[in-house]
């Protein structure tokens, strides 16, 4: 029996965030795509593709009740695990890397969907295991093997941005739920003592690409090439921006992937530091709404997963954001809702649509 | 809320979610606070490179390793070539720009507009390439104008050059624009579109370790785009240097003596299975592959009947004719069917079934043992051996020479020959095979095809007592200050186990071929030199034929047959081995043994007065 009170506790404000954070996130798209010429608009009209099947996902999320990813979590997670084994058997190569595993028709990435498994099992795990004083270090092992095995099979893709975005919303999702303090003081000093051990264990040019990792400038003419024309894209935007469609950095394409992860350095070019300021809020807002969402709903399970959703949605933004304007190393991560790409509007619409789930049966505890 | 979760109640989410909320706060306000500093407190500075567009990328070009001889003769070098180029954005107006060029450098206008509307899509800061290789007149009115030509640069790069024309082609290779299949291969992951890369030859078998790599340096630029001062530099490593087992006189007295005709050479150094000499005849200059070939000169090259760009000594397959023999007397001796003693009357022709085989000496040899049969080539002997062994025993050690499968040399394309078994054929044609098939295989004019190369690899283990190397043709690989950068092994493929009688029994007998009166090479004796070997006359049509009109078809070139020599020297202890095939040159022995006889003369006897033009040149040849 469908009851009415699932369309009277709709969150509206989740779905006008999507909506405003979309919309403007397509016109800064078409700004970078008209102006690499020739391609045309073939990329921006795929996006709308991408954003009409998102939204029928996100629809798909919200329809059922979300206490069924409860009882599904081994599935999924197990289905997940499958899917990236696969990957370097079947998977298709593009641009040096296997990420992409064909099913029937559509392309899907199963990284991305491990995102959202690895949240959704510990989800699961922690809302059984939370209490008070904190998790022991035995609490702590089997989530830290459920993060593990999907972060190793996705940094062997090789996709390093997205393996340490899995590890950084579970490391997340674990200080949430909070860790007893002798355990927490613990793992950091083993962590601070094991870096020198590994450190010394390494060979040099592994040495090298760790040291150029954290430091681009190492590289001047790789990525660190990059940022600083994504620098000069950002700071020559000024208070007002040179105008919607007139970037020059980007219309001379001196910036890398600008309809991928440096998308946020075009925005910043032609809408200046009121546009992205409001870009930078609405990513606030949605992020806010999206822990609300954790706020309203009374049973664990719920509130860790719309907290695991909401750190995944944060991680991304920020290490997009502080990426392109050099405050961070360049690893791929695409920027929520802007970033042209349908596996990563696929798996943000899916989480706004597992949030919104949430919110609307806050009410319906049994 | 479960009641199993002690402590855990509302307020207590709440808290942890405030505490969420302020760290999603002060990392929003720590990504605003950067986005502030860069737009608004250093907005001008940014705005002002981003106006210039004054920092660009460039890549440094590395230097593309040279190859050399056996004797550090340089063969293939790098030469500096200047192309004129232009970027877009910096020459505007661009046709005014491009009719000023024209006017002063006297490049024709057509020309420039055809390559700038080439490049139509590409960004207005990528250099379009104008003329390429442009001479002193171009350069001197080009500096001279500088200032009137905004945006047009001299991109100095080196440009490929075969020092020696046409000789060695087919082994060095030429360099060619890489295609979108090889990009795409992922074979070459650094290369973008107009990169040049190996297409043949050594070329393109060490493409990888000739071409070095590229660097790059950001650069800052003034208005004009001429280049103020660089960033950063990460400095091109040079490729690394060739040198090959060839010896490029002797390769080039081979070239010498096969002009004119089609055919190939090959020598090896029977002690290592160097290669020092691969030489195809025609060749073809790979200078002009460098610049781009025209479409004439193209055409021209692949319809001339002769195949001048087939490297024959390894892609050519011929039937081996009569230089087979060696292989049926050795499987002959080794499987016991025959031993040194064993005799076989030659009345000029065998009957088997109901056919007659023909002996190419029509009034017979009369009674041969092994050694004198294959110094006078009889075939009525051989057939008997082949049919006393059976094709596929005969197979087996055609094979174990080599034959029959690619010697495994650093070559693309190397063909593989075939040697026909039984089961072959059954498969092939649905036909069983034939017991009279194996009387014409026994002398080597069945479906057997073998090439240059294979047939140098069996002389030189015949030569050296049954080792079948790997032909090599890399001796070193040097960084550019000499020091030995790759390590090559060095591995033969194959001991071949053989009697020490069969070897003796077989050397004399090729001994016998050149240094006996009635031996089928004896006119290309050398006094005081050692040489063994033995001749062979491939037919190209065959005995079968009507007699009249064979004789007609001989007279015309195109139908006469392949002549064979193969050879080592000197006698007791070899240090080199040749195979020489000349289409449609007639009898080995007249055609193909003199070039291998020259050859080996002016290998071991370098002072001697061989009359060739090389010999005449400065300089000692120097063995190893």
């Amino acid at each position: 029996m469908f009851d009415r009170r699932l369309i009277e506790n709709f969150n509206w404000g989740l779905l006008g965030l999507i909506c405003f954070i979309g919309g403007f996130g397509l016109m800064v798209l078409y700004s970078s795509d008209t102006a690499g010429d020739d391609a045309a608009r073939i990329l921006f009209s795929k996006q709308l593709i991408w954003f009409g099947a998102g939204s029928v996902l996100m629809i798909a999320c919200f329809l059922f009740n979300y206490k069924h990813l409860d009882r599904w979590a081994h599935f999924i997670y197990g289905a997940c695990i499958v899917l990236l084994i696969c990957v370097p058997l079947f998977g298709k190569y593009v641009g040096g890397a296997r990420r992409w595993i064909a099913l029937g028709p559509v392309s899907i990435q199963p990284s991305e969907l491990a995102k959202l498994a690895v949240i959704i099992i510990l989800s699961r795990y922690y809302s059984r295991v939370i209490n008070a004083d904190g998790l022991t270090f035995r609490n702590l092992i089997p989530p830290m093997l459920y993060t593990l095995v999907p972060f190793v099979l996705i940094l062997r893709q090789p996709d390093l941005g997205t393996a340490m975005l899995i590890l950084i919303i579970a490391g997340m999702m674990t200080i949430f739920v909070k860790i007893e303090r002798r355990t927490l003081l613990g793992i950091f000093s083993f962590g601070a003592l094991s870096v020198p051990v590994v450190w010394y264990f390494l060979k040099g040019y592994q040495k090298q690409r760790i040291l150029t990792f954290l430091n681009p400038d190492r590289d001047p003419l790789g990525t660190g090439y990059h940022i600083i024309q994504s620098k000069i894209a950002i700071g020559s935007g000024m208070m007002f921006g040179k105008g919607y469609l007139k970037g020059t950095q980007n219309a001379l394409s001196f910036l890398p992937e600008q309809h991928t992860d440096f998308i946020f350095s075009v925005l910043a070019e032609e809408w200046g530091f009121m546009g992205a300021s409001v870009m930078i809020l609405l990513f606030f807002l949605l992020v806010v709404r999206g822990l609300h969402v954790a706020y309203g709903c009374r049973e664990p399970f719920g509130t860790v997963l719309a907290v695991g959703l909401s750190a995944m949605l944060f991680s991304q933004i920020v290490i997009n954001i502080a990426m392109v304007m050099g405050l961070m190393p360049v690893v791929g991560v695409p920027l929520p809702l802007v970033s042209y790409g349908g596996s990563s509007v696929a798996s943000v619409m899916a989480a706004a649509g597992i949030l919104m789930n949430i919110s609307m049966r806050r009410f319906m505890v049994e | 809320m479960a009641d199993y979760l002690k402590g855990i109640d509302s307020e207590w989410f709440r808290h942890r979610l405030s505490l969420a909320v302020l760290v999603a706060l002060v990392a929003f306000v720590v990504i605003t606070g950067r986005l502030f500093h860069l737009q608004i407190v250093e907005g001008e500075t940014y705005r002002m490179l981003s106006e210039t567009n004054s920092i660009r990328l460039q890549t440094v070009e590395p230097q593309r390793g040279l190859i050399f001889d056996r004797n550090g003769e340089l063969l293939v070098d790098n030469r500096p070539s200047f192309d004129v180029t232009v970027i877009p954005r910096d020459a505007r107006p661009v046709p005014v720009t491009l009719h000023r060029l024209a006017q002063y450098a006297g490049i024709p206008l057509g020309e420039l507009f055809t390559r700038m509307e080439k490049n139509n899509g590409n960004p207005s800061f990528k250099p379009v390439l104008l003329h390429s290789d442009a001479d002193r007149n171009i350069l001197a009115a080009i500096e001279a104008r500088r200032f009137d030509l905004p945006g047009v640069f001299i991109d100095v790069k080196t440009r490929r050059q075969y020092l020696h024309r046409a000789s060695a082609a087919h082994l060095l290779g030429y360099l060619g624009e890489v295609n979108s299949t090889e990009l795409k291969s992922k074979k070459y992951p650094d290369l973008r579109f107009g990169d040049l890369i190996g297409k043949c030859g050594v070329e393109k078998a060490y493409d990888a370790v000739l071409r070095g790599k590229r660097g790059r340096r950001q650069v800052e630029v003034d208005a004009s785009g001429q280049v103020m001062r660089v960033i950063r530099q990460a400095d091109a490593v040079p490729g690394k240097n060739v040198f090959l087992t060839i010896d490029h006189r002797l390769q080039q007295l081979a070239e010498t003596l096969l002009m004119d005709v089609a055919g190939a050479a090959v020598a090896l150094d029977p002690k290592n299975g160097h290669v020092l000499v691969l030489a195809s005849s025609p060749s073809f200059n790979p200078n002009a592959f460098v610049s781009g070939i025209s479409h004439k000169d193209w055409q021209a090259l692949i319809s001339n009947p002769q195949r001048p760009m087939e490297n024959k000594a390894i892609q050519a397959e011929y039937p081996p004719a009569s230089t087979y023999k060696i292989i049926t007397a050795i499987a002959g001796l080794e499987e016991g069917v025959i031993d040194e003693n064993t005799t076989f009357f030659c009345p000029g022709h065998y009957r088997f079934g109901n056919r007659s085989y023909r002996c190419w000496k029509k009034g017979g040899h009369g009674h041969m043992n092994v050694e004198k049969a294959l110094t006078e080539s009889c075939d009525v002997f051989f057939y008997q051996v082949g049919q006393r062994l059976g094709v596929d025993r005969l197979a087996k050690w055609a094979m174990r020479f080599g034959f029959g499968a690619p010697t495994g040399i650093d070559l693309e394309h190397e063909a593989e020959g075939l040697i026909p078994t039984a089961a072959w054929k059954k498969e092939k044609t649905g036909i069983p095979w034939q017991k009279g098939e194996t009387l014409s295989i026994a002398i080597g004019q069945g479906f057997n095809l073998v090439t240059p190369l294979q047939q140098a690899v069996m002389i030189a283990a015949v030569a050296n007592g049954g080792i079948r190397y790997k032909p090599m043709l890399i001796q070193s690989i040097r960084s550019a200050d000499g020091k030995e950068a790759v390590h090559l092994e060095k591995k033969d493929v194959d001991h071949i186990p053989l009697h020490r009688r069969t070897l003796e029994i077989i050397q004399k007998s090729l001994w016998n071929v050149v240094n006996t009166r009635k031996g089928t090479a004896w006119r290309s004796r050398v006094e005081g030199l050692h040489i063994s070997g033995k001749t062979g006359t491939a037919q190209v049509i065959g005995r079968k034929e009507n007699k009249t009109e064979d004789k007609d078809k001989k007279r015309l070139a195109k139908y006469k047959d392949h002549a064979w020599f193969v050879a080592y020297a000197p006698a007791p202890d070899p240090e080199i081995a040749v195979a020489v095939v000349v289409e449609h040159g007639g009898h080995g022995s007249s055609a193909a043994a003199p070039i291998a006889k020259a050859l080996i003369q002016y290998y071991l006897m370098p002072e001697g007065k061989a009359a060739t033009p090389a010999a005449g040149r400065t300089g000692r040849i120097e063995r190893h």
